[in-house]
């Protein structure tokens, strides 16, 4: 499956804070046919580093999607059924409108102009681009991690137009852990005086500062079961410690590899808008609680959680579960057991098909 | 004791048991009505919940301990949820169901009177199934062997039995009456036969359907 990146221009995205940006571009690629009635349309979306290439191979870079192993001809959306849509979110760096797109008003890079944003504001753009492909409601919105808040924003925000909502590996709001950890990473960055304020773009990013950030990350979605297994106390080309600061080790090794490579791909200021947009993400702000947030919400869920995840615990998926539950909602719940940490919904497959094709299958037969 | 219930369309309660096998599934496809809001627990791989959204449009949810077996239910687009049933209601609301079902699985239960309390709390009525352990046959088997009672219907060994509560048709019809439930209906089940008489040592199986008084 060859695909590319299509990008639409809107006029205008007014903002949470009352901010207009303008204009806004979306970049997002779609994956099947839309059937005449408009009926299986699949919104798939991405964490936070991800892109609108969530599957196939791209005309350009050669590069499978994101979500490849999920999403095509047979797989748990499957393509020969269903019209699967993916786009990058607002204040990325892939195409869509972010802190690195030049602001209309000065010719220059937004840069530390770009306004705050909200997983809101991002939900809301993509109702734009899915108004814009003529669907009135989605059979399923769908994704893991960041892209899980914005599944659970769309059911509420937009509840008649989600047949279905799938939060994978996700919360209904950030715990403090979740906002240290990615306060470290946005410290790192300002910390490196290439950051310069934000003001660096035709310059010299701050790569060691974005480096470190990701390194940080990378630690937080793996498991200790799965870095034992996968680097153990192993060194590289050597027996034993030479004593050196060198990366002497596998996992020193792999985390500077990971670092130095999301440089070449990421945009530092889109890291820093982006997790402030996840930390500052609340459900339940604007209602008295998050059972009445959810009460809003017309569509079956379908919540995943994986045993090893302790970036994304269970216990955070059972607390929107728990609130369903409380007001009627119709929720499935399942823990997957997993050694991979967060990164499980992007490596565990096989269990994740079982239940996304089944339950797939009856929403959209109960929709027809 | 209690009148089996009315005959039903026998066409009906053919295709009702080819689906589902299980006499007491059977019956319990007999007295849900159309789009009904049911809850089942215990509810396994999901095939009775399913075969209601099929055949009654059925709203169902179902709380099932095995992590396989839910998964299995919600493979079949059954709003199924892992978890333990004695501690699994709490989160619901008072009369959120017209129907909470447990199927065979009272017995399994660490506190029943709390389960079924419970039951009556999120539920305008619940139907109950349970094997009978006042059978002739556990009876017998008890009688003659001196050991703790093996028959088709309770195979264990009594060190792997998952049964932990012993509970007989007399039983749960005294328990009924202290506790001042009304019972709707009540079925009496041999093999897929129905019981006429004396059903406390004929039944291997029986339904309830009960409300509050």
């Amino acid at each position: 499956m060859i695909v590319e990146t299509r990008v639409v221009q809107f006029d205008s995205l007014t903002l949470d804070s009352g901010i207009v940006l303008t204009p806004v571009d979306v970049a997002y690629e779609t994956y099947g046919e839309l059937n005449p009635r408009k009926t299986n349309a699949i919104l798939v979306v991405h964490a936070f580093t991800g892109d609108s290439h969530a599957a196939g191979i791209h005309e350009e870079s050669g590069k499978p999607g994101w979500w490849d192993n999920m999403i095509g001809p047979g797989k748990a959306f499957d393509t020969n059924q269903y019209f699967v849509i993916c786009t990058n979110v607002l204040g990325g760096c892939r195409g869509t409108t972010g802190p690195s797109s030049i602001d209309p008003a000065s010719g220059k890079p937004y840069a530390m102009n770009f306004p705050m944003i909200t997983i809101s504001d991002m939900v809301r753009l993509q109702k734009r681009l899915v108004e814009h492909l003529g669907i009135q409601r989605l059979l399923a919105v769908a994704g893991g991690s960041m892209g899980g808040m914005q599944v659970l924003e769309w059911a509420v925000r937009y509840p008649d137009a989600v047949a279905a909502a799938f939060p994978i590996a996700t919360t209904a709001r950030h715990s403090a852990q979740q906002i240290a950890f990615n306060e470290v990473g946005r410290q790192a960055i300002m910390a490196d005086p290439d950051w310069n304020g934000g003001d660096y773009y035709g310059t010299k990013p701050p790569a060691r500062g974005l480096s470190v950030a990701r390194m940080v990350g990378h630690i937080t979605y793996m498991s200790d079961e799965s870095m034992k297994e996968k680097f153990g106390r192993r060194f590289r080309n050597r027996e034993a410690s030479a004593f050196t600061f060198d990366d002497e080790f596998e996992v020193e090794s792999y985390l500077r590899y990971r670092g130095s490579q999301f440089v070449d791909r990421f945009d530092a200021n889109s890291y820093l808008y982006i997790t402030k947009a996840m930390d500052i993400f609340d459900l339940a702000q604007g209602f008295h609680s998050l059972p009445q947030a959810l009460e809003q919400a017309k569509a079956r869920f379908l919540v995943i959680s994986f045993t090893s995840d302790w970036l994304y615990p269970s216990y955070q998926s059972l607390e929107m579960v728990s609130a369903l539950r409380s007001r009627g909602g119709d929720v499935a719940y399942c823990e997957l057991s997993s050694n991979y940490g967060h990164d499980a919904f992007l490596v565990e497959v096989g269990e994740q098909t079982e239940l996304i094709r089944g339950f797939l299958k009856r929403v959209y037969k109960e929709a027809a | 004791m209690g009148a089996p219930a009315q005959p039903v369309a026998t066409t009906g309660r053919r295709l009702v048991r080819e689906v589902l096998g299980r006499g007491d599934y059977a019956i319990i496809g007999e007295i849900i009505e159309p789009r009904a809001k049911v809850l089942d627990l215990g509810c396994g791989d999901g095939q009775l919940l399913e075969w209601l959204a099929d055949n009654k449009n059925v709203r169902g949810s179902g709380v099932e301990i095995s992590s396989e077996r839910v998964r299995q239910a919600i493979a079949r687009g059954v709003s199924a949820y892992q978890g333990d049933i004695d501690q699994g209601l709490a989160d619901y609301p008072d009369h959120a169901f017209d129907y909470v079902i447990l199927s065979q699985t009272l017995q399994q239960t660490l506190k029943p009177l709390k389960v079924l309390t419970e039951m009556l709390r999120v539920g305008q009525r619940i139907i109950v199934a349970f094997p009978n352990f006042g059978h002739w046959r556990v009876r017998w088997s008890h009688l003659v062997s001196g050991r703790a009672p093996r028959t088709g219907l309770f195979p264990y060994e009594w060190y792997e039995s998952p049964n932990i509560h012993f509970l007989t048709i007399d039983d749960f019809e005294i328990l009924c009456r202290d506790q001042k439930w009304v019972i709707e209906r009540r079925y009496f089940l041999a093999g897929n036969r129905r019981v006429s008489g004396m059903p406390n040592l004929m039944a291997e199986i029986a339904v309830y359907c009960i409300r509050k008084g």
